[in-house]
């Protein structure tokens, strides 16, 4: 027992603790009010500490399992998951659009963080398998379908935002093999859509058929035998895509997404509707100075000006009453923690915990990019919540699993 | 290089992240103001402004709520327009057209749509507030004239202009500040100092509580209640005896320099100039230019002094030795005081004169000869005049009084430099200047400083400066300190005796009141005006001045009528009637009173604007 007290990750539990009575902190301050008093079950902040104690209970009990619990039943709890998304379709309640929320006499639920570990689990253990290689397209083929199967429920709830943290497994798969092609093939297509949002379609055609023929020329050159054949193909199927990127956007997309996509890209200026939140969390964060207007101090805070302030933009409090000298900890606190997560997976011999933690720390960045990305303005408006930090009960509960099962299996790398 | 991905990309996301921070948190300062405007309002608490009471402690100007509609358009949703207009009896043309100059104004800041709403309209607006979303009301203060007298002693307020934003950084647009009178001389006293409290709101611009607990909060300090050393009773008798006459009368204390009244005539109500319709009825004050209402006869206006000021050259003449009480000089219904130069005398046929007979007979003779004497003393005319001058303005002649009004006149006394640039250094002696000693030549004086005069008189040779604020805060100021004439003070005793008699048997008979011993000397005084460029001579104004009574004087005063021909005529009985409303607090003449109350001089008055020719001195 001695020796385990010594192996245990210390530092990872720490931040843990840290970023997440950072949070209580936080959450206290953006809801609150002179009438309302911590200790009320109503009270969000109390809320959290509650989940917080809830979930070092959890914890408590995960650390002890069998290692070996996780890797058995991994599909079950993904399975489980599946169902658990499926039966929204039937007994779901509809929460600011988004209808991922199950509610047990009063208490809300929302399946969607808990895909997100039963994915990991899930990934973990098939790509763990002996005969699975990431390298050949038909294995690559079944962990895809694996990712695509909870996202596509997710989106079809109509939470766009979390499905997109799905996409986190592409870390986990450039690490374990993924070949260059797709790398290139996802940046293109990155930066392909991205341009077809922002140019206007014909000057983009005009540019990729200048690129176009000047590779081909370029390749002629050197090799006389080049065929133009390719060429025409990489062509036509840009401009399919270009097209079918502005169909979706224009018609699968809705007005929502639009406008945030919209805003993010500069296109639109709008300081009252739409835009409102950004601006608002913008001009919260940097009034904030070097030194922050202090705990409780926070006139945007105060004043309600930052909607969805102790959930999505939880940052925004953070930089108006910590100040850069605030973030900056928060910032440093999580790249710790990720990092951490990271090298410790590294180390470790056993392929499915080595995958699990790995998939643990892309999921952590993604949320972290995401998050703290659109309360500067980096980012377009994806209201997925920032790990620990933002209110929300099945969100931090879910979190917390991910990080004591990475500590339990941290914990047993010897066994 | 596979494994090395995730980290270098979470460090990028990390060092992007800490340099957008940087830059927004610290390279930008505009977002601290940014959010202060958004999360912060700054509101100015007004004091009340200070009340102004009489001598007697009597409320002459109180303040009165009105109420403004304010309108936040950015908050304003489709509303009745027809119930507003019904409510507020405003054309809903005007409501339309302040609408829009809000909203080009601003959107999110309030603008006002109506000013100054009745208490009446105002509770019935009330009850329908809920039916207005964006608009409210804010209280705001009036002058209110309780007895509606002495305008050209308090002034006015109205909102400051550019001018005033650009000398005083204390004062925002929008807000009010003193002009004219005492509303003016007395700004920072009347209108306190104002607090500024500083309010959280929220993001749907509703208040939530004070902003930090308060902390920056600056109180207003109370403004101060002024007590007066007018008389109001006096002030408004003295206002209803110079009805449709023009002029004014000038009433002190002579003990304190304490201002008792200072009438104009004509005047205005001081309500005409509050509210709404204050700059239409400013507007047509201030193109009056017939009876010039905004003009303030005791303070500005210069007349010749006429007779009263023989009184001055009297006391000279004693002062210099030239003549003593028992000097004689004959009358014959004037003198000539140069070869083909004859003086007028009306004083009657009484061939040798002294001193005593010659103030209340009011002998045009004996002062010229007496000022004669002193001009010509041993042939030094240029130094005598310039004595003269000293001794002259020792009684507060030729120069502002000091007087805690922000408007006057210096008057006129002329000294050998003038006569030097007029005469050309040559050709004027004594016989030139002569009509200085019956106070006409170029002698100007304001009726304040006749007023003082008999102050002086009365004080037997000081004065202190009139002023109208009667408070502790003028201790050891330059009006607790005594100013002394160059004339010694039993000559003043010979004069006084004179004076008596002006008022027993002399000029001023009509003057007399039964138990209180008047001092008095009337005045004549010739006056010209240019009609079409051509100096005419107009009707003699009507002058008189006085104290009382004579051995423990209580009231000094100076009384000017223009064009009231003789001083015995208007101004004597008027002095009377104040004297004796003063003193007895009821006037038993009433035959007097209401002969002066009901005469009028708009007949004279019109003659120089008829256009046609006329007679003078009627």
């Amino acid at each position: 027992m001695n020796k385990k007290l010594f192996l245990f990750d210390w530092l990872t539990f720490l931040v843990y603790i840290v970023l997440s009575l950072f949070g209580i902190l936080n959450i206290y301050s953006s809801t609150f009010s002179e009438s309302e008093v911590f200790f009320n079950y109503s009270s969000p902040a109390f809320r959290q500490f509650l989940f917080m104690i809830i979930s070092i209970f959890i914890g408590v009990l995960i650390i002890n399992f069998n290692t070996n619990f996780f890797q058995q039943f991994s599909s079950l709890i993904y399975i489980f998951s599946i169902i658990l998304l499926l039966g929204l379709f039937i007994f779901g309640e509809t929460i600011r659009a988004s209808t991922s929320w199950y509610n047990f006499f009063g208490i809300n639920f929302q399946p969607t963080d808990f895909a997100k570990l039963a994915t990991s689990l899930a990934v973990a253990k098939l790509m763990s398998e002996i005969e699975i290689n990431i390298k050949k397209n038909k294995d690559l083929l079944k962990l895809v379908i694996l990712i695509s199967l909870p996202s596509i429920l997710i989106i079809l709830q109509n939470d766009l935002g979390s499905s997109i943290v799905f996409a986190s497994f592409f870390f986990v798969f450039f690490r374990e093999g993924l070949s260059y092609n797709y790398f290139i093939a996802i940046l293109l297509i990155l930066s392909l859509s991205l341009m077809a949002l922002v140019l206007p379609t014909t000057l983009l055609f005009l540019i990729i058929l200048f690129v176009i023929l000047f590779l081909y020329s370029l390749s002629k050159k050197n090799n006389k035998k080049t065929k133009i054949l390719p060429y025409i193909f990489t062509l036509f199927a840009c401009i399919i895509y270009i097209l079918s990127v502005n169909y979706v956007f224009n018609n699968v997309f809705e007005q929502r997404h639009r406008d945030r996509i919209n805003i993010f890209l500069g296109k639109e200026y709008d300081s009252k509707g739409i835009g409102y939140n950004l601006n608002q969390s913008i001009i919260a964060i940097g009034s904030g100075g070097f030194n922050g207007k202090g705990f409780l101090k926070g006139t945007q805070t105060k004043g309600d000006f930052v909607p969805e302030q102790h959930t999505d933009y939880i940052f925004s409090t953070i930089g108006e009453e910590w100040g850069f000298w605030g973030c900056f900890g928060l910032i440093f606190l999580y790249t710790i923690l990720i990092l951490r997560i990271i090298f410790r997976s590294e180390n470790h011999k056993n392929k499915f915990c080595r995958i699990f933690s790995y998939s643990i720390s892309s999921i952590l960045t993604i949320h972290f990019m995401i998050n703290i990305g659109m309360s500067l303005g980096l980012f377009p408006t994806i209201g997925i919540p920032l790990p620990l930090i933002s209110y929300g009960g099945s969100s931090f509960i879910a979190f917390s699993c991910m990080i004591f099962i990475y500590l339990n299996l941290d914990l047993n790398r010897l066994n | 290089m596979r494994k090395k991905f995730l980290i270098f990309f979470i460090i990028t996301i990390s060092l992007i992240f800490t340099i957008r921070l940087f830059s927004l948190q610290i390279l930008n300062p505009d977002f601290e103001k940014l959010s202060q405007n958004n999360a912060v309002l700054a509101i100015s608490e007004y004091p009340e402004r200070g009340l102004i009471f009489d001598r007697n402690k009597k409320l002459i100007v109180g303040n009165e709520p009105t109420f403004d509609l304010l309108m936040v358009p950015e908050n304003v949703y489709a509303f009745d327009t027809i119930l507003l207009t019904k409510i507020l009896k405003v054309e809903k043309k005007i409501i339309v057209e302040n609408i829009n100059k809000a909203n080009k104004f601003s959107k999110r800041l309030p603008s006002v749509i109506i000013s100054e709403i009745p208490k009446n309209q105002y509770a019935i607006f009330q009850e329908h507030m809920w039916k207005f979303n964006g608009f409210f009301i804010q209280k705001r203060s009036n002058r209110n004239y309780k007895i509606p007298i002495a305008s050209n002693i308090l002034g006015y307020i109205s909102e400051v202009n550019s001018n005033d934003l650009k000398n005083d950084s204390y004062y925002k647009t929008g807000e009010l500040i003193g002009r004219q009178g005492i509303e003016k001389t007395y700004e920072k006293l009347l209108r306190g100092t104002k607090g500024k409290k500083f309010l959280q709101k929220d993001r749907f611009n509703r208040i939530i509580g004070p902003y930090n607990n308060g902390v920056f909060d600056i109180k207003k300090q109370r403004a101060e209640n002024l007590i007066l050393t007018i008389d109001s009773d006096l002030q408004l008798y003295g206002e209803k005896l110079m009805k449709n006459k023009r002029g004014g009368i000038v009433a002190i204390e002579p003990k304190t320099g304490e201002i008792l009244a200072l009438i104009t005539s004509p005047s205005y109500n001081p309500n005409l100039l509050v509210g709404k319709k204050r700059s239409i009825n400013y507007k047509m004050l201030l193109t009056d230019s017939i009876s010039k209402p905004l003009f303030d006869r005791g303070l500005q206006a210069l007349y010749p002094p006429g007779s009263p000021f023989k009184l001055v050259n009297g006391l000279i003449g004693l002062q210099e030795k030239v003549i003593t009480k028992n000097t004689q000089f004959k009358c014959n219904k004037g003198h000539f005081y140069a070869k083909g130069s004859f003086m007028e005398c009306l004083c009657g046929n009484n061939l040798r004169k002294k001193l005593h007979n010659a103030i209340y007979k009011s002998c045009n003779t004996y002062f010229a000869k007496t000022f004669t004497r002193i001009i010509s003393d041993s042939g030094k005319t240029k130094e005598n005049l310039n004595n003269w001058k000293k001794h002259v303005e020792s009684f507060g002649f030729g120069n502002y009084l000091g007087y805690d009004l922000p408007i006057g006149k210096k008057g006129f006394i002329p000294d050998s430099d003038y006569y030097d640039k007029i005469y050309d250094y040559q050709n004027w002696n004594s016989t030139t200047i002569i009509s200085n000693s019956i106070g006409q030549g170029e002698i100007l004086t304001t009726p304040i400083q006749l007023a003082n005069l008999a102050a002086i008189i009365s004080n037997r040779g000081y004065y202190y400066k009139p002023h109208f604020l009667k408070s502790e805060r003028l201790v050891n100021s330059q009006y607790t300190e005594k100013i002394v004439t160059s004339i010694d003070s039993l000559n003043y005793e010979i004069i006084i005796d004179g004076m008596r008699d002006v008022v027993e048997k002399g000029t001023a008979k009509i003057a007399k009141i039964n138990n209180i011993e008047i001092c008095g000397k009337t005045g004549t005084a010739e006056n010209f005006t240019l009609i079409d460029n051509i100096k005419t001579q107009l009707t003699d104004h009507s002058i008189f001045i006085a104290f009382a009574p004579k051995d423990d004087p209580k009231i000094a005063l100076a009384v000017f009528v223009e064009n009231g021909y003789w001083g015995s005529r208007w101004a004597a009985p008027i002095g009377s009637l104040a004297i004796e409303k003063y003193l007895n607090k009821d006037v038993n003449r009433k035959w007097l009173e209401a002969k002066i109350m009901n005469g009028s001089l708009e007949n004279e008055y019109m003659k120089v604007v008829s256009g046609r020719k006329f007679k003078i001195n009627e």
